[in-house]
């Protein structure tokens, strides 16, 4: 293996390891740490009195006037109570605009009993060691984070309550709270947080786990509608993101990378560049040869964003390919094509029961190919992040989803201790999984560096952030479905095409989950892959995986009630059959009475059954994935020459109780729309190993105007604990409205984006 | 290189040492500071990057800096009164809880004031006309209409 191949391979490893952690179910435990080095940290110490509330094994609370007194302590979150009653809770992860920033403090602060109008939210410094988890990915932040942050409100709130109780000397049990005052019914008297504060922190912090928490029908903040923390300061154009960031004496970096991933610069006509007006240093970057740390180029750094874009449209590199992707998404089509003839595929996802049995003796068998095609997540705010090597330290400023992570890809990329990398978290301006990775903060990094330990703020083009992304893997879908003499699904054969990139395991984001809905639900069930090699980095995008095989599987179900002559939404509900979890059995598993619930809501709500004029028609689909279960009837009509209008979107979803209700509903709209503008007309081809679509004129996200569906969104709040929200309301879209198509028109929709088949928005 | 002497948010301001073609974005964020105007596309695909020039809204990444000279350009710096009362949009954009991410808003404010200045009750279809412009790669455009509207009927009021 050459080590190109190995440092491809790596990479992939970490991105794996990436979505792992993403996914993980626990939140990482938190270490001690001595409070000095938490104070120089988080900057808290001194101004004024203030008691913060730590949490762990050998916590107590103290008066922080000053950064004195070091003591160990294993704090996992943290919020803080100054004497004039303003509260301060820092919110640890990354605002990608899933409104996280408002979400996490509106759960400490409900534990805490907090006037919402004295709290002041700050973002959390970043080091996992302090706060465990830190990174926004696969809907995880509110499952991973909610008994951390509760436990961190109530330890608060008891020890609030048990200073005031020392002061009236009464039992604390005839105490109770409400918006920042401790109250005693029995004697009318009141005390403000505030005032208590300097009592509270002489008392010892208990045991987070012991500490009383919330009955859910007591919440005052959770389930409301909070809007975002900085909303003001997101209208009023305040220098919050990656891209607004800057530091005395820094210059404007742009890096050209070969467009077909893996090419390495031969040579480049560096003198011409750096005579160019405002350019101070143009140099060779090798490179260590990893997608996500940093790939050979060019980078130039100028006075302004502008100089270095200038002089980068006047860059000429000629490119050693040897090693380059040769990708062809024309080609790629063709040969799965053939894969798709052949009865399964060699490598076994998932087999239960017999399917060749099944398949025979069935009453109706149905067969088809579906497929979807590569997209970009575009994100409007392009890849950037400013950085500034100091001798074998480096500190940065970066639109990342997963600074913790981010830590030890740079100090690898520059060969320095973890301990000596700075990350500072600014606002995201869109994640949708693209800054999961975070090549573009290890080359701003590596080209601080090599510039001499200047500060540099990277830069890239929109065409670069089309050109270098990690695109959500194209799919390819050959089903064997049968029903029998009643009409029950009996068989389902699924022969999934996609890629590798070692000959061996599916690249990342293109493999295939063994418990992915129908899995476990039909009695002969298979799932069986073929692999093509791919030069081109794929990744997670927005509800990864299930974001292309929702539109397969539950379009190709939809066939399957067809053939039966059932109605969709009974035929659907008999496939949940019984109530009961699916494995493994966690509540990161389906249950299939939480799955008829909102297959049930989202009809009901929808008008299912309707009777509806010539040429309209709706459409049903569920899909659980990222802990979710939701279940989407859109409404269209499409006309003889394919123009469709999407009326209506009616999402039901299952998440446990809502922590915000505006911001839930919006990553729904969110969701929906974006569902919608991909399915519609998005698509990333690949001719030569290089992307065909380098900026939005190509790849035509959907715009006011554009005739969009009325979205309306509805939430069974149960018993169980919150999980995310950011992704599991996408998958059921593009199938909704493609059942509907065919409800509407009797053609079957099969292949994304609808564009190629004709369709156009009305 | 030129000199270039603009007016932004009301003031005169002067450049000096720049490229007179630079586009008037860069010469917002990079030369005077004024970082809420975005950058997203480069090639007035989406709009991120809206200023008014004579009270129109344009596209920054468009203009040379050189072109914009003796016009008056706000940015959404200038939206704002001077005392810090917001303008009806920006009052509106937070009561609706129009941002997600809220990159793309600066840009979308831009052409919704650009818009009530000269239609103070805009239909959908003109708010559809006005607003196609900008992207939002969020999905925010059902709040940014509402909030159009409740802004348009608070001008009604006024
Ligand atoms: S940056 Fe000007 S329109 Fe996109
Ligand atoms: S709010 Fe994110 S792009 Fe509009």
């Amino acid at each position: 293996m050459n080590t190109v191949t190995e440092a491809r391979l790596a990479a992939e490893r970490h991105v794996l390891e990436i979505l792992s952690a993403a996914e993980a179910q626990v939140p990482a435990s938190a270490a001690t740490f001595s409070r000095r080095s938490f104070l120089k940290l988080t900057g808290l110490a001194g101004g004024g009195l203030v008691l913060a509330f730590w949490m762990g094994d050998e916590a107590t609370a103290v008066a922080a006037e000053a950064a004195g007194g070091a003591k160990s302590f294993a704090p996992n979150a943290f919020l803080q109570i100054a004497a004039d009653g303003t509260i301060t809770i820092l919110s640890k992860g990354p605002e990608i605009g899933q409104g996280i920033k408002t979400a996490f403090p509106m759960i400490i602060a409900e534990e805490l009993d907090a006037d919402w109008s004295k709290v002041k939210i700050e973002q959390a410094p970043i080091n996992p060691k302090v706060f465990g988890r830190q990174s926004a990915g696969g809907s995880r932040s509110i499952p991973t984070s909610w008994d951390q942050l509760r436990q961190a409100g109530a330890v608060g709130r008891a020890m609030l309550v048990s200073a005031a109780a020392a002061e009236w000397k009464v039992p604390a049990t005839e105490l109770s709270t409400e918006k920042s005052f401790v109250i005693h019914k029995a004697s009318g008297r009141k005390l403000a947080y505030g005032a208590l504060a300097s009592k509270a922190a002489a008392l010892p912090v208990p045991d987070a786990k012991t500490v009383a928490l919330k009955d859910r029908k007591d919440y005052r903040i959770i389930g409301t509608s909070i809007a975002g923390v900085d909303n003001r300061k997101v209208v009023t154009g305040a220098p919050l993101f990656g891209i607004d960031q800057t530091l005395p004496g820094m210059l404007y970096a742009v890096y050209e990378k070969c467009p077909a991933t893996g090419g390495k610069v031969k040579e480049a006509n560096l003198d011409q560049i750096l005579k160019l007006p405002g350019v101070k240093q143009a140099f060779i970057v090798e490179g260590n040869g990893r997608t996500t740390e940093v790939m050979p180029g060019v980078a130039i750094l100028a006075t302004t964003t502008w100089g270095a874009f200038n002089a980068k449209r006047q860059l000429r590199v000629v490119w050693d390919e040897t090693n380059a992707a040769t990708d062809s998404s024309n080609e790629i089509l063709e040969k799965a094509q053939e894969l798709a003839k052949l009865p399964q595929g060699p490598g076994v996802v998932r087999a239960d029961g017999d399917v060749d049995k099944a398949l025979a003796s069935a009453t109706k068998k149905v067969e088809a190919f579906y497929s979807y095609p590569f997209v970009s997540h575009s994100p409007l705010e392009p890849m950037n992040t400013t950085a500034w090597v100091k001798g074998d330290t480096v500190e940065l400023w970066s639109p990342t989803q997963t600074p913790d992570p981010a830590l030890g890809l740079i100090a690898n990329t520059l060969g320095i201790p973890v301990d000596n990398v700075k990350i500072n978290q600014t606002r995201v301006g869109g994640g949708f999984g693209r800054r999961l990775m975070n090549d573009y903060a290890c080359e701003a990094a590596q080209i601080s560096k090599q510039a001499g330990g200047i500060p540099v703020k990277l830069q890239w083009t929109r065409e670069d952030d089309m050109t270098h992304d990690f695109y959500r893997p194209a799919g390819y879908h050959a089903f064997k479905g049968a029903v029998d003499g009643y009409g029950k699904l009996t068989a389902w054969a699924n022969h999934f095409i996609t890629f590798t990139v070692d000959g061996k395991v599916p690249a990342n984001s293109s493999n295939y989950p063994a418990d992915e809905f129908p899995a476990m639900l039909v009695p002969n069930y298979r799932v069986t892959q073929s692999l093509l090699q791919l030069g081109t980095p794929t990744g997670p995008w927005r509800a990864p995986r299930s974001n292309g095989i929702a539109f397969a599987v539950q379009s190709f179900l939809h066939e399957l009630s067809v053939a039966a002559g059932r109605d969709h939404l009974e035929f659907l509900i008999d496939v949940m059959g019984e109530p009961r979890w699916l494995e493994p059995r966690t509540e990161f598993a389906l249950n299939t009475e939480r799955a008829i619930a909102v297959i049930k809501l989202a009809a009901e709500k929808a008008g299912w059954g309707r009777k509806l004029p010539e040429g309209r028609g709706m459409g049903l689909a569920f899909h659980f994935s990222h802990a979710g279960h939701f279940a989407e009837v859109a409404e269209v009509s499409v006309d003889r020459a394919k123009r469709l209008t999407v009326h209506q979107v009616t999402v039901a979803g299952d998440i446990g109780p809502i922590i915000n209700m505006s911001g839930s509903l919006a990553q729904c709209e969110g969701a929906v729309i974006d569902g919608l503008s991909t399915m519609l007309g998005l698509e990333i081809t690949i001719e030569a190993g290089r992307v065909q679509q380098l900026n939005y004129d190509r790849y035509p996200i959907l715009r006011q105007g554009m005739h969009i569906p009325k979205i309306e969104s509805h939430f069974i709040q149960s018993a169980y604990p919150p999980t995310g929200i950011g992704e599991p309301s996408l998958p059921p879209v593009a199938p909704a409205i493609c059942n509907a198509i065919f409800a509407a028109s009797g053609q079957r929709v099969r292949t994304l984006p609808l564009v190629k088949s004709g369709y156009t928005l009305a | 290189m030129a000199t270039v002497r603009l007016n932004v948010n009301g003031q005169n301001r002067v450049v000096e040492d720049v490229d007179a073609q630079t586009p008037l974005l860069w010469v917002l964020r990079d030369s005077l500071g004024l970082v809420g105007t975005k950058y997203g596309c480069g090639v007035a695909q989406c709009g991120a990057c809206t200023v008014h020039m004579n009270g129109n809204p344009v596209r920054s990444c468009q203009i040379p800096a050189a072109a914009a000279s003796g016009a008056a350009i706000t940015t959404v710096e200038g939206l704002a009164k001077a005392d810090g009362t917001l303008h009806v949009v920006q009052q509106a954009w937070m009561e609706h809880d129009v941002p997600q991410c809220g990159y793309c808003q600066a840009g979308q404010m831009m052409s919704a004031s650009a818009l009530l200045a000269q239609n103070p009750k805009p239909t959908d279809a003109d708010i559809d006309a006005a607003m196609a412009g900008n992207l939002c790669r969020c999905g925010t455009y059902h709040r940014i209409r509402k909030a159009i509207h409740s802004a348009a009927a608070k001008l009604q009021k006024a």
